[in-house]
């Protein structure tokens, strides 16, 4: 699957969590990471296999990416607006998240790991 | 083509340890068929200037001069030079930016060959959106001719998400169309334009855009850089290559978990940087030490 095409898939999913963010709100579990350079707060997350989450994304300084390309998220974080992602996951294990938008020297180390169990 | 044969000699005897990648340009194979004039030109890529960090490079002030020497060594001169992108290593102090940027020119200006064409990379350009580069060095994207090759450089950094955008889509697509099919086309581009490693951020996510807009076309080679290292890949007949850096190399695309530079080695100190020529339409691309071996 291309980037494009991954990047496509999240926008939807974004958009759907959007929509539905009230019935998120009392339905999934919600998971705030915060992003600044040069890291994501937590930098590890665990969700369970098959249980909607929903992460909320926002970022202290400048635009920042979240790229988690096992789950198929590819989002960019804009200063100032949350962007709500929801997952199911569907396989366990260790999966790792970058930031894939340039913010400075100490980018190319960005980034922290998703475990489902 | 006696001139093609002594360089040819030149390149291996004169080649201060330099590896010739024998199947290269292979996208541009038909245009050993025409009477295009021959020449070659050399690719610089990566020169990080600003870097600091001796566990990498301790000769990180003074490996961009020794490039430009041995780049002015070469007995027979290229048509032109090209550097594919980070020129100077990212700062978020844009009064510093361009100072490095400035250092970098002054430095390269030392070249004897003066027909240098330059690009941005994400280091250069991304904090901001390639201003400070544009400064220095004009239009982030752009076409050339050269005896009878079309050059396309393609900007996929300015966009610090590593796009190349719409408009420039737009502008690439009506370049294209004043050309002939089988016309030999040379894309230069910082990042690879396919989906190398796009978890460690060696991708363009509209790159799969460009590569379609250039599939119909028959003879098409890209050289780019960004990773740090040789590197060839086909997308079905158009051929990639990535060139050498000129201040640290990274691993081996997957062969860890994680992106990691290669630790500067004393016992052979710069090891898997340089640059390299590549022939045209003999489709040969030859790579070059820093330094002699």
């Amino acid at each position: 699957m291309n980037v494009q095409r991954r990047r496509l898939i999240a926008a939807g999913c974004a958009s759907a969590c959007f929509g539905a963010a009230a019935f998120a709100q009392m339905k999934d579990k919600v998971i705030r990471i915060v992003a600044k350079k040069f890291e994501y707060t937590p930098g590890e997350i665990t969700l369970q296999k098959g249980t909607p989450v929903v992460l909320e994304l926002t970022t202290e300084d400048v635009t920042m990416g979240f790229y988690a390309p096992a789950l198929n998220v590819d989002v960019e974080i804009v200063p100032g607006k949350a962007v709500q992602v929801r997952l199911v996951p569907e396989k366990t294990g260790t999966f790792d998240f970058s930031c894939n938008v340039f913010c400075g020297d100490g980018h190319e180390d960005m980034g922290g790991k998703i475990h489902v169990t | 083509m006696a001139d093609a044969i002594d360089r040819r000699e030149f390149l291996k005897l004169a080649g201060v340890g330099g590896t010739v990648f024998a199947s290269g340009l292979a996208g541009c194979a038909g245009m050993a068929a025409t009477t295009r004039d021959d020449f070659y030109f050399v690719q610089l890529s990566d020169t990080h200037w600003g870097f600091k960090g001796a566990a990498l490079n301790p000769d990180a002030d003074g490996t961009l001069q020794k490039a430009v020497a041995a780049v002015n060594a070469l007995s027979v001169q290229p048509d032109f030079i090209v550097f594919t992108g980070d020129l100077t290593h990212t700062t978020d102090d844009a009064k510093e930016r361009r100072r490095r940027l400035a250092e970098f020119r002054d430095i390269v200006s030392k070249l004897n060959n003066r027909n240098v064409r330059f690009m941005p990379g994400e280091h250069d350009a991304s904090l901001d959106n390639g201003q400070a580069w544009k400064e220095f060095f004009g239009q982030s994207y752009y076409s050339f001719d050269h005896k009878g090759v079309h050059f396309i450089a393609i900007d996929n950094v300015s966009d610090p998400a590593a796009r190349i955008g719409e408009a420039q889509l737009a502008w690439m697509k009506a370049d294209l169309d004043k050309q002939a099919k089988d016309a030999p086309i040379v894309v230069l581009t910082h990042r690879p334009l396919f989906d190398l490693m796009p978890q460690w951020d060696w991708a363009t996510k509209d790159g799969a855009q460009a590569v379609a807009m250039l599939m119909p076309y028959r003879h098409v080679t890209v050289f780019y850089g960004h990773i740090h290292q040789e590197h060839h890949h086909m997308t079905g007949h158009i051929a990639h290559h990535s060139a050498k850096s000129l201040i640290f190399p990274l691993i081996a695309p997957g062969s860890k978990p994680k992106r990691e530079p290669v630790p500067w080695d004393p016992a052979q100190p710069y090891r898997g940087l340089g640059f390299r020529s590549v022939e045209a339409p003999k489709e040969k691309i030859t790579e070059y030490p820093v330094t002699k071996a």
